[in-house]
């Protein structure tokens, strides 16, 4: 009998084999799915293989909803122009392919890797131009005037999506998402595009360089420490009444509890 | 100030006779009051001795004094603790900040925790318990002291006469009226009129925009792509906060034959057209808009404008849609306004009409 | 009892310095019975004291930043310790409120203490509030001291958003341009008002400096002052007391202030100022670096303001647009309606409170022992209506946080509110009045029945009975401890003649007599009689011996002795209660 028949019995035995079945099943998941991730920062030439690889994978995932030469359809509108960064920032955040209609397409772990990501931009870049995805240098923040950053991220993009990135209530089951988990290609690719509901901040607008100055700000601002302790949540006021009603109050009544009981000594 | 001679019942609780022994007992609202806590026993009088002086039981008193010493011991310390960590830890930087703020706000909250903790059990376990019952006395005063008051405050007023000299006691009256309301006239000074001010804003025929925040001038093929939005401010008042808080506009691009009335298409520039951006609620910046149901939102009230159709409301407590800004290009091919708004920008106000 | 110890002899210093007062002030008998005055003792008695310790905590933090705070909307470009604003313009207010966070040891503590302090100052209010409306402890003759406090709590919404704003960031800034724009909409005089108070156009220069003087002297002088009379007349009044054997209307029972009740307040004081040292430790509040400085041009989504400002906020969300436009003139309906109507009825409710009960019941006597708040079916439904009717203000005042969240629609969640607001109150009147009536059906029950024992007994006939255990003579009195009073003579219904009092005639009379009818709704006491058998309380009905003081079981017996306290008729029957 090897040594782990003889200890099928052992007290922990049950215990021992859970973790070690769903540490196996993870592992294989890991292994079969590939890795989610970032959008690397783009090779600026488009090359036919990419193009041609695109193109396939857009004929398998996304051709259903925008059509087999991307001119769109009633469900979905046409990328035909739309551009490599707009594609890049769709994909990379997991919005497309979309899985659902639901009132805007939510930030979700990606279904496709970096390289298949790129090819199927260099194909939807191929079909009609648009803005092409931002080079490291362009969303680089060294340099940047992070104050001029702060002004126009508060006069045009905090409306929505918060002071701090926390994201927003729009109409109709909309939300303005927040921003922690947006990199910077996927910003910069954000106010270029203009994805769903947000307004398109082109060049004109908001030029590169300004681009790189709230891109400065988002990602300062949310990796900031909070000198004060806990942020409960950076929103505000409503966290704060809650924190005094619920635990000021709260522990303080408590305490009174404490204070007033009626002693049960003496006999 | 003499002690309440009520009696109070020999048994605790109170239970009638015949009561079973160890049986649940429920109380409901104050328990009831142990055995010689209370001050008097029954058919105390005057003179009957004091409550305890000294804690009941010493040895429970004399583990609660080192409690409590140990308590304002550690209130000490951390108080020190306190002094050190302000001379010991700078500031000037967010994480330094941090750190200095958890280490003098955790030896203060101790402290002041401590020195709570302490004397609360000072009381509850240290001292003797005591219940004590004081009369009120009734609050009203006697018949007999209210008759003096009355006959001292009408002997006051005969002699001063107040009552009988008519002329006295009305030009007095007369003198104060405007002493009174001279502090009111004194408070004239603290504004201007508001005259025509809230009518107009700085916008005229020829007067640049100017992208917020980097203070440039924009042309129209700049701002080409449909769906586009960016908040424009009047040029050479940029910094000036009281026109800005008028004047601030923005300039939102459509698609061909997106843009339908009542926008007025005269006032629109290769389909940008140009908003107020001060809603007209009360006054918050609405810089909320959804390209593609083209509604700009207020955030603070959710008063929520159809930018296509010349800002209609459409839903929200706004009761006018926002104006819209006559627009133009200049020699250079700049973004220009073309006249002022036509309207008073912004909330309502009584003289609006 | 112990054994009566010697007291030991005050040390020469102390003695001393008691006779050099003395000789000057004549104070020994008063500060006798100051030292011997008696408090009662109860964790509900504590909230008053959360917010007078917070207002203390809140001069001494404020000093501290008032050492420090630049109140000035003079322009500069920020180059300071945080550097993510550098090259920002700000107002000299907002660069030293960074100074003070980032550049001050201990600043930032102490800004932080200061709001978390105004937070549970205001929290404070309002559970105090609730529970002396709750209890009833408004009545005569401490219906001045509910007014002071309704004073007070006016005062205090004023000095918090005064305070939040002085620092002039986005989030407070944008709260200022709100009430510009509220106040713009005062019909005749609105834009004058606004023009004074501002100086000028929106922003101007001259409100942080006007604000400020309001926040730290003018506010802060008028509270010390009715915090002080406040507690003078609790003082000279004697503390109220819930209900309970020993306590009658003629006494106070407790602990004597010195050493007791110093000791416990002093306590009291420092776990309050200890809980907000945690909490400003913990929790970061107000992060005004992080809202940037004010800019009529900018703007942040879910920007509220501090909660107790926050139901004026949900006001405004909630009202749709309403406007007229006669004769050149504009009405704000939408704006003036939102501002002034739900707080007008609020605060104004509530400090006409005791005097509309007053003339409903007609109870003109002092009442020193709190009612519980069953005892008062219709004041605690009332109250309870509106605290729903403030709480989905509140609510609504939050929607866009609620709405992204929670993922409800937005326009769905105003919807709903402007439904809730009115039917809110009035379910949340109709089931609290079911639940007080309920829960006195129950008190009569333990009256009569007594406890369940869970001892069965088996009778010689063969039935089985429960055995029922008489309540304690504590307990007794607590559920003893109603009085319904009798309806006022102006409302008997008719006279020995048949002829029907003159006032009770009339819309003014019947309004005033249904209002007692409903104001007097409760379940009457047992009456006590003939229940002497097996598992009954075995008093046969005695109104036992606190039968003095304590109301009688169903009939109203005046108070004895006590001069000018005025009481029911004697002869008058006591008010039927409907059930």
């Amino acid at each position: 009998m090897s040594w782990i028949t003889a200890r099928r019995r052992h007290r922990v035995a049950g215990y021992a084999v859970v973790p070690l079945g769903l540490a196996a099943i993870g592992v294989a998941y890991a292994a079969l799915t590939g890795p989610g991730g970032q959008a690397a920062a783009s090779d600026p030439g488009l090359s036919q293989q990419s193009i041609a690889q695109g193109k396939y994978l857009f004929e398998q995932s996304c051709s259903s909803c925008h059509g087999i030469d991307a001119q769109g359809t009633s469900v979905a509108p046409s990328l035909i122009g739309a551009g490599a960064a707009a594609v890049d920032f769709q994909m990379s955040t997991g919005r497309m392919p979309g899985k659902e209609q639901g009132a805007e397409m939510d930030r979700k772990p990606p279904v496709f890797g970096p390289r298949q990501i790129y090819q199927i931009a260099s194909y939807v870049a191929s079909l009609g131009g648009g803005p092409a995805i931002p080079t490291a240098a362009q969303v680089s923040t060294s340099g940047a005037d992070v104050g001029l950053g702060q002004e126009l991220f508060a006069a045009n993009c905090a409306a929505c999506h918060n002071i701090v990135g926390a994201g927003g209530a729009l109409t109709f089951g909309k939300e303005a998402p927040a921003l922690t988990a947006s990199t910077p290609i996927q910003i910069y690719e954000a106010m270029q595009t203009g994805p769903e509901a947000m307004p398109v901040f082109g060049d004109g607008a908001i030029t590169p360089s300004e681009k790189r100055d709230i891109i400065s700000y988002v990602t300062g601002t949310r990796s900031e420490t909070n000198p004060g302790g806990y942020s409960l949540g950076r929103v505000g006021p409503v966290t704060e009444g809650l924190v005094a009603w619920i635990l000021g109050l709260g522990v303080l009544v408590l305490v009174a509890f404490w204070i007033t009981a009626k002693r049960r000594d003496e006999a | 100030m003499s002690d309440n001679d009520q009696t109070s019942p020999a048994q605790p609780g109170g239970e009638a006779a015949g009561q079973e022994e160890g049986r649940p007992h429920r109380v409901i609202g104050t328990p009831p009051p142990a055995l010689g806590r209370t001050l008097l026993g029954p058919g105390a009088a005057r003179g009957a001795p004091r409550a305890a002086i000294e804690p009941a039981d010493p040895v429970k008193a004399r583990r609660a004094e080192r409690t409590v010493a140990a308590l304002f011991l550690l209130a000490m310390v951390a108080g020190i603790g306190f002094i050190a960590a302000y001379i010991g830890m700078p500031v000037h930087s967010v994480a330094k900040v941090f750190h200095s703020n958890l280490a003098l706000g955790a030896s203060m909250s101790v402290v002041f925790l401590a020195l709570g903790a302490g004397a609360v059990i000072w009381v509850r376990v240290l001292m003797p318990n005591v219940e004590i019952a004081e009369d009120r006395k009734p609050l009203a005063s006697s018949a007999a002291d209210r008759r003096a008051f009355e006959e001292t405050f009408a002997e006051g007023t005969e002699r001063s006469g107040f009552l009988k000299r008519p002329l006295i006691r009305r030009t007095l009256i007369a003198a104060t009226v405007p002493l009174v309301l001279a502090p009111i006239v004194l408070l004239r000074d603290m504004g201007p009129l508001p005259g025509t001010t809230l009518r107009h804003t700085v916008w005229r025929k020829g007067l640049r925009l100017l992208v917020f925040g980097s203070n440039r001038p924009i042309r129209p093929e700049e701002f080409d792509t449909p769906g586009g939005l960016i908040t424009v401010v009047p040029d050479g008042y940029q910094d000036n906060q009281d026109e800005l808080a008028k004047a601030a506009a923005i300039i939102i691009k459509f698609g061909p034959g997106q843009l339908l009335p009542p926008t007025v298409m005269d006032w629109t520039v290769q389909n940008i057209v140009c908003y107020s951006k001060i809603c007209t609620h009360v006054g918050c910046p609405v810089a909320l808009y959804e390209q593609t149901t083209h509604h700009i939102l207020c955030p603070c009230h959710q008063s929520t404008f159809d930018a296509q159709r010349g800002a209609t409301v459409l839903f929200g407590p706004a009761p006018r849609p926002l104006p819209q800004l006559p627009l133009a290009v200049d020699a250079e091919g700049y973004l220009v306004a073309n006249g002022d708004f036509n309207q008073p920008v912004g909330p309502s106000f009584w003289e609006r009409g | 009892m112990s054994a009566q110890d010697e007291l030991p002899a005050p040390s020469k210093a102390l003695a001393g310095t008691g006779v050099w007062l003395d000789d000057r002030f004549r104070g020994a008998k008063g500060l006798r019975t100051f030292l011997k005055k008696i408090y009662p003792d109860h964790w509900t008695f504590l909230l008053g004291e959360i917010a007078l310790y917070s207002f203390v905590i809140l001069l001494l933090t404020g000093t501290f930043l008032t050492l420090f705070f630049q109140p000035s909307m003079t322009d500069v470009v920020y180059h300071g310790t945080y550097t993510r604003l550098n090259g920002v313009r700000m107002s000299e207010a907002y660069a030293s409120t960074l100074n003070i966070s980032f550049d001050v040891r201990g600043g930032l503590l102490m800004r932080q203490i200061h709001h978390w302090a105004a937070n549970l100052f205001m929290v404070a209010i309002f559970a105090h509030l609730m529970r002396v409306f709750f209890t009833g402890a408004y009545r005569k003759p401490r219906d001045v001291n509910w007014l002071i406090g309704i004073v007070m709590l006016t005062l205090g919404m004023l000095e918090g958003l005064f305070g939040y704003s002085l620092p002039d960031d986005l989030l407070s800034g944008t709260g200022l341009r709100i009430l510009e724009g509220v106040l713009l909409g005062i019909p005749i005089v609105g834009t004058y008002l606004t023009f004074f108070l501002f100086g000028g156009q929106f922003p101007g220069h001259d409100i942080i400096p006007r604000l400020y003087i309001i926040h730290v002297l003018l506010i802060p002088a008028l509270l010390l002052a009715l915090i002080s009379a406040h507690l003078f007349i609790m003082f000279w009044q004697k503390h109220t007391q819930h209900p309970g054997v020993r306590q009658t209307e003629k006494n106070v029972v407790g602990q004597p202030f010195y050493p007791y009740f110093m000791a416990k307040t002093g306590a009291w004081f420092f776990f309050i100022f200890g809980g907000l040292a945690v909490l400003s430790t913990v929790a970061q509040v107000n992060p005004i670096w992080l809202y940037g400085p004010y800019s009529p041009v900018a703007i942040s989504a879910g920007s509220q303001p501090d909660f107790y400002m926050g139901f004026l906020e949900g006001a405004l969300r909630v009202f749709p647009s309403w406007t007229w436009d006669v004769a050149g003139h504009t009405v704000a309906w939408n704006v003036v309606i939102p501002a002034l109507v739900p707080l007008g009825v609020i605060l104004t409710g509530a400090a006409l409170w005791p005097f509309i009960e007053r003339w409903a019941t007609g109870d003109n006597s002092e009442h020193h022992i709190n009612d519980r708040p069953r005892n008062a079916p219709t004041r605690t439904a009332v109250g309870v209506a509106a605290v729903t009717f403030y709480i989905i203000l509140l609510l609504e005042g939050a929607n866009d946080l609620i709405a992204f969240h929670l993922n409800i629609d937005l326009y769905l969640t105003t919807e709903i509110a402007r439904w809730a607001v009115f039917l809110g109150p009035a379910v949340a009147y109709f089931v609290t009045k079911r639940i007080c009536l309920g829960l006195q059906r129950k008190d009569r029950d333990l009256l009569e029945h007594g406890l369940e024992t869970g001892i069965i007994r088996q009778l010689p006939s063969g039935a089985f009975v429960e055995l029922h255990r008489p309540v304690s003579e504590e307990t007794r009195a607590v559920l003893l401890a109603r009085t319904t009073p009798p309806p006022p003579p102006a409302l008997v219904a008719a006279d020995e003649n048949g002829v029907p009092a003159p006032q009770a005639r009339g819309i003014a009379g019947r309004l005033r007599a249904s209002a007692y009818r409903v104001l007097t709704e409760s379940i009457p006491l047992p009456g006590g009689n003939g229940h002497g058998n097996g598992h009954g309380d075995g008093r046969g009905g005695r109104d036992g011996e606190h039968g003095d003081e304590h109301a009688a079981i169903g009939a109203a017996q005046p108070p004895d002795g006590g001069g000018a306290v005025s009481g029911p008729d004697d002869d008058s029957q006591p008010g039927a209660a409907g059930s």
